[in-house]
């Protein structure tokens, strides 16, 4: 499975022509302590760029975008209940919604491990 | 995200230092560098207060002394009674009082800690606001007042039921100190002005103290059991849980000391019929509020979802109706309640407790229910 990064600190796990979409390590800390996760619905179709999600921390409302174009296919119901989930395990547990990728040639344009950690530095 | 503003322009309190050597994450704030949070995050802060004992750098803000030329203070308490609606005279020595600086419609130019201090009066100021108010203060009152600026001091904050034991180390008459107090005590050799008050709605304490001898009495205070340093963060959720008005937010040159609830901290002295009724700025429309009524008014919100409901969203009496009929003016989480916590203005004929509006977030209409303030119970030491 490969693992792709957005400047905008999204990671997308790829696996077939479904990604599942996060927020990274880098942006949680960045956030502070979260408080609520607000969800795409299933079903919504969702174009690169568009605001997917909104992760709100204790001080503020941040959008997260689509990273690419798909199709929602699942949202991770348990941010609903435990957003501090973001804090504890951005990279795994708390992931956000899994796209149907619509053009896999969108992903071109992402980041690799390597070239996110640089743009982080 | 926080954006880090590497301005060369912003200034810096004498605790600095401190902060960054403490891991403060630091952000600019009414044009200084300060600590937003530290290591902990804003959620851990928070609850450490209110458990415990926090201590903030609120050294932006502004200090100002006050002195009658003639050198009675009653002539200063008289002159300062034509820029606020409270009664000034009447304040007793070793007491503070809140207090507004209103301008000719009645709106709030600034809000503000008046104390009386035997032979001047001691007042503080929001940061943002420090400069305008002492031009404010000099255009009004130069010819009764000497009007002095104190740059050369320190303010902090010790918030907290531990706040008490922490400080009496230093000094033990603080513990003889009941709410809105003042003493000028003698801490770690420092000459301090300590009152009993503060912004959290826990007992604690302010201390003005020399600059030059603040960083080692703050880093005194950390070293106390149960003391942490806590950033702007936690300070913004703190008031907003205590109710309390944030300048620039829930109060502005807009809205009059009656609108925002405030009508409290006028003393009857100053009212229709009272002993000395009117006489400041603003003071037709303040008072025919008071007899009156204020059309709108500054309510407490507690949001029936989840979802923080923020500063500026509109709020409607219907989940469909298409005119808003107020705004929020502060709004977010309150980590003592584990709920999202808002205030904002609503007529007042919809301000009644428990009268269901909407805010709209993100598109969406979301269910509020008008609430009590405080939202969590003050803990002031009577």
């Amino acid at each position: 499975m490969t693992t792709l990064y957005t400047t905008d600190h999204e990671w997308l796990k790829i696996d077939g022509d479904v990604a599942t979409i996060g927020i990274t390590n880098y942006a949680q800390e960045q956030l502070g302590d979260v408080v609520f996760v607000e969800l795409p619905k299933v079903g919504r179709s969702v174009k690169k760029a568009e605001a997917a999600a909104v992760v709100e921390s204790v001080k503020a409302a941040s959008d997260v975008y689509a990273p690419i174009t798909g199709e929602v296919l699942e949202v991770n119901e348990t941010l609903g209940t435990e957003p501090a989930l973001v804090n504890s395990d951005a990279g795994g547990a708390a992931w956000f919604f899994k796209l149907k990728i619509a053009d896999k040639s969108e992903l071109d344009g992402l980041m690799d491990e390597a070239a996110y950690a640089a743009h982080t530095a | 995200m926080l954006a880090r503003d590497d301005s060369p322009a912003l200034k810096r309190t004498p605790l600095h230092a401190l902060h960054l050597a403490r891991g403060g994450k630091m952000v600019p704030f009414a044009g200084y560098d300060m600590p937003v949070q530290y290591a902990p995050g804003v959620l851990k802060e928070h609850l450490h207060t209110r458990a415990s004992a926090g201590l903030f750098d609120v050294s932006h803000m502004g200090q100002i002394e006050l002195r009658a030329r003639s050198g009675r203070l009653d002539d200063a308490a008289q002159a300062l009674e034509t820029l606020v609606p409270q009664d000034i005279v009447a304040l007793a020595r070793g007491r503070q009082r809140y207090a507004q600086f209103t301008n000719d419609s009645g709106g709030i130019l600034d809000d503000l800690m008046v104390t009386n201090l035997g032979d001047r009066l001691f007042l503080v100021v929001n940061a943002a606001c420090k400069t305008e108010d002492e031009a404010h203060l000099r255009a009004h009152m130069s010819a009764t007042c000497e009007i002095t600026a104190l740059p050369g001091r320190a303010l902090l904050a010790l918030q907290g039921p531990k706040a008490e034991a922490a400080l009496a180390k230093f000094c033990a008459d603080v513990v003889a100190l009941k709410f809105m107090d003042v003493a000028e005590l003698t801490l770690m050799d420092l000459p301090c002005v300590v009152s009993r008050s503060g912004y959290t709605g826990e007992d604690g304490f302010e201390i003005s103290v020399p600059a030059d001898g603040a960083e080692a009495f703050a880093q005194a205070l950390l070293d106390r059991p149960g003391v942490q340093p806590i950033g702007l963060g936690a300070r913004d959720s703190l008031r907003l849980e205590a109710g309390l008005c944030l300048y620039g937010h829930d109060i502005d040159p807009t809205t009059t000391p009656v609108e925002a609830g405030l009508s409290w901290s006028i003393q009857k002295s100053r009212r229709s019929g009272g002993a000395r009724p009117g006489g400041f700025l603003g003071a037709d429309a303040i008072l025919a509020q008071l007899d009156a009524g204020a059309t709108r008014k500054r309510v407490g919100l507690r949001p029936e979802g989840r979802a923080p409901v923020r500063e500026g969203a509109p709020l409607y009496a219907g989940a469909d109706t298409t005119d808003a009929i107020g705004s929020v003016t502060s709004g977010g989480f309150g980590p003592s309640l584990n709920a999202p916590v808002a205030m904002g203005y609503l007529p007042a004929s919809q301000a009644a407790i428990d009268s269901l509006v909407f805010a709209e977030v993100r598109g969406q209409r979301l269910p509020l229910r008008v609430a009590a303030m405080p939202f969590v119970t003050n803990t002031y030491k009577r």
